[in-house]
């Protein structure tokens, strides 16, 4: 079983767990992710790996309660354990390929937004353990959105902040705080941006005006993680490509986010309908006419 | 009991109108009277036609001999020593293509109910506790061999080497054994707690270990199994599960699902009930394309979600490849076929959900190489379908991953992998069988390869 052996809550609806899965530590390289299953009546989760130690055989997931299924997750606790993890899944990220001279020669930014903040600090952190700097901008609502921040400045040269009002760093959202440093003269040569779909797909429009290749991690609907049921096929290219297998890393420039966006919808009122019972328990009894 | 010995014994079915509504098995087995009514009809030929119809050769008259004698425990064992799933196959072999294609009594009359024969004892044999042992002269060899998939490849060449004394383990990438027994084929034609989970539980009993959440080739690869655990040989059991779609617009809009994510999450996830929380479409009006038994099956899930189904399928009824049964019992259940039809767009409206399907008339032209008569569109008669759903399901191939992952493992055009004779791979000490050889087939062939391959393993580490 997989034990969890740490939670901690990282800010609103935002939680770290650090969870015993030896044979999956082992492999687990930066860009890949899990499926996690609650318990038996439980749905199966992507998740990205944010670390992993091979020696003490634990992995850690950062997730913020989206839904149902992330909420459910939130109320385990330390010594409970989850039914089923599997992974690595998914290919690692390009970086990691790259011969290390070659990362060195690159000027990388990365952008993360949200909790996509997690899973850019396992690639940053990977980078930096072997000695590539490269700036990150992270983005967020407001402050006490941003997580990581210690552990993100510490493996980053230049860390920069932005918040949709305000309240710390540059004021504004991700594609704003590039801009200011394209305007101020900083140049990149390659980008990698985590996040929501649709701030992805702002930055990408972005890159792109720039002329910056970009690479996007893609967290479509999925059900086995395997290539079996295409419930995480997107258009990249005009091509049919499988998120789980193909990716989750894609070209920025070529991904449809109209379109992923849309799919992400799919089963929003069951979704929604399935929180309804979970938050309000018996205290729902229907008959109001909003859920059938 | 009155009865006529031309035909075969009736099985009683669950009304077509209230199965419709459930997930509870479709056709309910013989009682020990009918099984033993319908075993005399066997002629016990001294030239059994049957068993060359079965591709592992199960000597039939001699189970169903045993039958007629009301000795349930001997008709279990003759079938064991060449199956090791009866239940299952008795409930999914397509028979009238095999075994009871070939019976004598089919020739005047309608053959031996072969299938229901096999279900009754290996249902009845699962009542009475009884159980494949581990032979008694066994000797423990000190060598571990590694599975990779637990579906019926996998489970039977695990339990075959088992027997043999071999240190077995499974790995399987879902979170559940069985394969397309527990992901694909629904509950109301194979039961998953009644007999499916039995059939693992008894593999397990064997003393092969299965690990469930172990991907091959990501949380492990083979030459792992090899260097790092300690494995002397691997069987490749990891099934054609490579969805295919049309390619053509609209594919992408929602509510298009391929069969595969269709069945897994009602059959894997449980989706059927309200005690699961995984999410799953349930039409008003659902069309499904193809005609295999996955289409059937796809259709009769729909329907039973609460949807009007249309299946739609580019040749006629003849060439359905489904078997005959599922069509009988899908048309029963109130399934609508639209033959000599095939979709050549998806409508959605203004959000991106279905709307409907436009489809092609299509006739029958000249046979083909291969004999069938090509399907051709008739140009001009274009219409659509209302519809919130579509799901496709056009067939699978073998999932690219463990080729991608494995150094020096040949596979064909079609991704299936190569083997020999004695089902080795192009690397040395892996073998490999079922839907992952062949490209989706059947469970029997997918039994009968796991079979061979043990017997290839035992042969290869006996003699190094
Ligand atoms: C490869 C991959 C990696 C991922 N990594 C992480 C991660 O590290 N941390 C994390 O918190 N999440 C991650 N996700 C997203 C995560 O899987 C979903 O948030 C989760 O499935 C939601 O489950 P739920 O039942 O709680 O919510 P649901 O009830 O399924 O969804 C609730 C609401 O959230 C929306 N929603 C569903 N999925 C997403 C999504 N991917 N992004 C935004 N909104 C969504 C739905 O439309 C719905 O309205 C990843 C997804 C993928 C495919
Ligand atoms: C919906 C449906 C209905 C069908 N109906 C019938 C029928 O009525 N009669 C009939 O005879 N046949 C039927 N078939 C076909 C039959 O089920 C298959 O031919 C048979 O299951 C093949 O067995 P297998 O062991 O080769 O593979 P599978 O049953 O596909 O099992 C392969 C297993 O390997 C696992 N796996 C895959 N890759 C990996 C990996 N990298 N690492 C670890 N594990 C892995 C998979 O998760 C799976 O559990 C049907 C198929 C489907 C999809
Ligand atoms: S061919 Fe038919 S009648 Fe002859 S042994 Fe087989 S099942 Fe019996
Ligand atoms: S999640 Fe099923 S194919 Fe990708």
């Amino acid at each position: 079983m997989f034990e969890i052996v740490t939670k901690k809550c990282l800010g609103p609806k935002v939680f770290l767990m650090e969870i015993k899965a030896p044979m999956i530590a082992k492999k687990a390289m930066p860009g890949q992710f899990l499926i996690v299953r609650a318990d038996k009546d439980g749905e199966r989760i992507p998740l990205t790996v944010c670390d992993f130690d091979r020696d003490t055989g634990i992995i850690t997931i950062v997730y913020q309660t989206v839904g149902a299924e992330t909420e459910r997750m939130s109320r385990m606790n330390e010594g409970e354990c989850f039914a089923d993890v599997v992974g690595p899944l998914g290919n690692p990220s390009d970086l990691v390929d790259l011969p290390i001279e070659e990362l060195k020669a690159k000027k990388i930014l990365f952008i993360a937004g949200g909790v996509g903040t997690a899973p850019v600090y396992n690639q940053l952190k990977w980078l930096h353990d072997n000695g590539v700097e490269v700036d990150c901008i992270q983005g967020a609502r407001t402050k006490d959105l941003l997580i990581f921040e210690d552990e993100m400045k510490a493996v980053t040269k230049n860390l920069y902040f932005a918040t949709d009002d305000g309240s710390y760093g540059i004021h504004g959202n991700v594609c704003v705080a590039l801009q200011k440093l394209w305007d101020e003269g900083v140049r990149y040569d390659h980008c990698v941006v985590i996040g929501p779909v649709i701030m992805m797909k702002f930055a990408c429009q972005l890159t792109k005006q720039l002329g910056i290749p970009t690479v996007v991690s893609m967290n479509t609907i999925m059900v086995d993680g395997t290539g079996m049921c295409g419930a995480c096929r997107l258009l990249v290219g005009g091509e049919v490509k499988f998120a789980c297998v193909d990716g989750p890393e894609f070209d920025g420039h070529a991904v449809d986010f109209d379109q992923a966006l849309q799919r992400s919808r799919l089963y929003k009122t069951q979704e929604g309908e399935l929180m309804l019972r979970l938050t309000e328990g018996d205290t729902h009894s229907g008959g109001c006419g909003m859920c059938s | 009991m009155d009865f006529d010995v031309m035909k075969k014994v009736p099985v009683s079915e669950q009304d077509p109108q209230i199965r419709a509504t459930n997930f509870d098995e479709v056709c309910l087995g013989y009682t020990k009277e009918e099984a033993v009514l319908e075993a005399s009809r066997c002629l016990n030929c001294k030239n059994a036609r049957c068993m060359q119809g079965c591709p592992v050769s199960i000597n039939i008259p001699g189970f169903i001999a045993k039958l007629k004698d009301g000795d349930v425990e001997g008709a279990y064992n003759v079938i064991s020593l060449s199956s090791s799933l009866p239940a299952v196959c008795g409930r999914v072999c397509p028979q009238e293509t095999q075994c009871e294609a070939q019976c004598i009594r089919g020739i005047k009359g309608e053959a031996v109910s072969i299938g229901r024969l096999e279900r009754f004892v290996a249902d009845s044999a699962k009542e009475m506790g009884i159980k494949p042992q581990l032979p008694a002269d066994m000797v423990k060899k000190d060598k571990k061999v590694a599975v990779i998939g637990a579906g019926p490849s996998g489970l039977t060449c695990a339990g075959d080497l088992a027997k043999m004394g071999y240190d077995v383990t499974i790995f399987e990438a879902l979170h559940k054994a069985g394969g397309v027994l527990v992901y694909g084929i629904p509950e109301f034609r194979l039961p998953k707690e009644k007999v499916v989970a039995k059939e693992v539980e008894n593999i397990k009993e064997l003393g092969v270990k299965i690990v469930t959440d172990a991907v091959i080739g990501r949380s492990l690869t083979i030459d792992d199994l090899f260097e790092s655990e300690g494995f002397s040989a691997v069987f490749i059991g990891s099934g054609a599960g490579l969805p295919r779609f049309m390619n053509i617009p609209g594919e992408q809009a929602l509510g298009v699902f391929s069969a595969n994510e269709y069945l897994t999450r009602s059959n894997l996830m449980g989706a059927f009930s309200p005690d699961s929380r995984t999410p799953i479409m349930r039409a008003k009006k659902a069309v499904i394309v193809g005609g295999g038994n996955v289409a059937m099956d796809a259709a009769r899930t729909a329907k039973r979600l609460g949807a009007e189904v249309h299946v739609v399928y580019r040749r006629s009824e003849a060439e359905l490849p489904a078997r005959a049964e599922e069509v009988h019992h899908a048309k029963e259940e109130g399934i609508i076929f639209d033959l000599l039809t095939n979709p050549v767009e998806i409508v959605s409206d203004e959000n991106g959900w279905v709307k409907g399907c436009t489809c092609i008339r299509m006739e029958l032209g000249e046979p083909d190489a291969s004999g069938r008569r090509s399907p051709v569109p008739v140009e001009g008669s274009e219409f659509t379908i209302d519809c919130d759903a579509v799901i496709m399901s056009l067939g699978t191939s073998p999932n690219p991953l463990i080729k991608k992952t494995t150094a020096g493992l040949e596979v064909n055009r079609k991704g299936g992998i190569v083997v020999n004779e004695s089902e080795m791979t192009s690397r040395a000490g892996v073998f490999a069988g079922g839907d992952a050889v062949t490209g989706a087939a059947t469970v029997i062939l997918a039994m009968g390869a796991g079979k061979a391959a043990a017997k290839g393993i035992d042969e290869y580490l006996s003699a190094q």
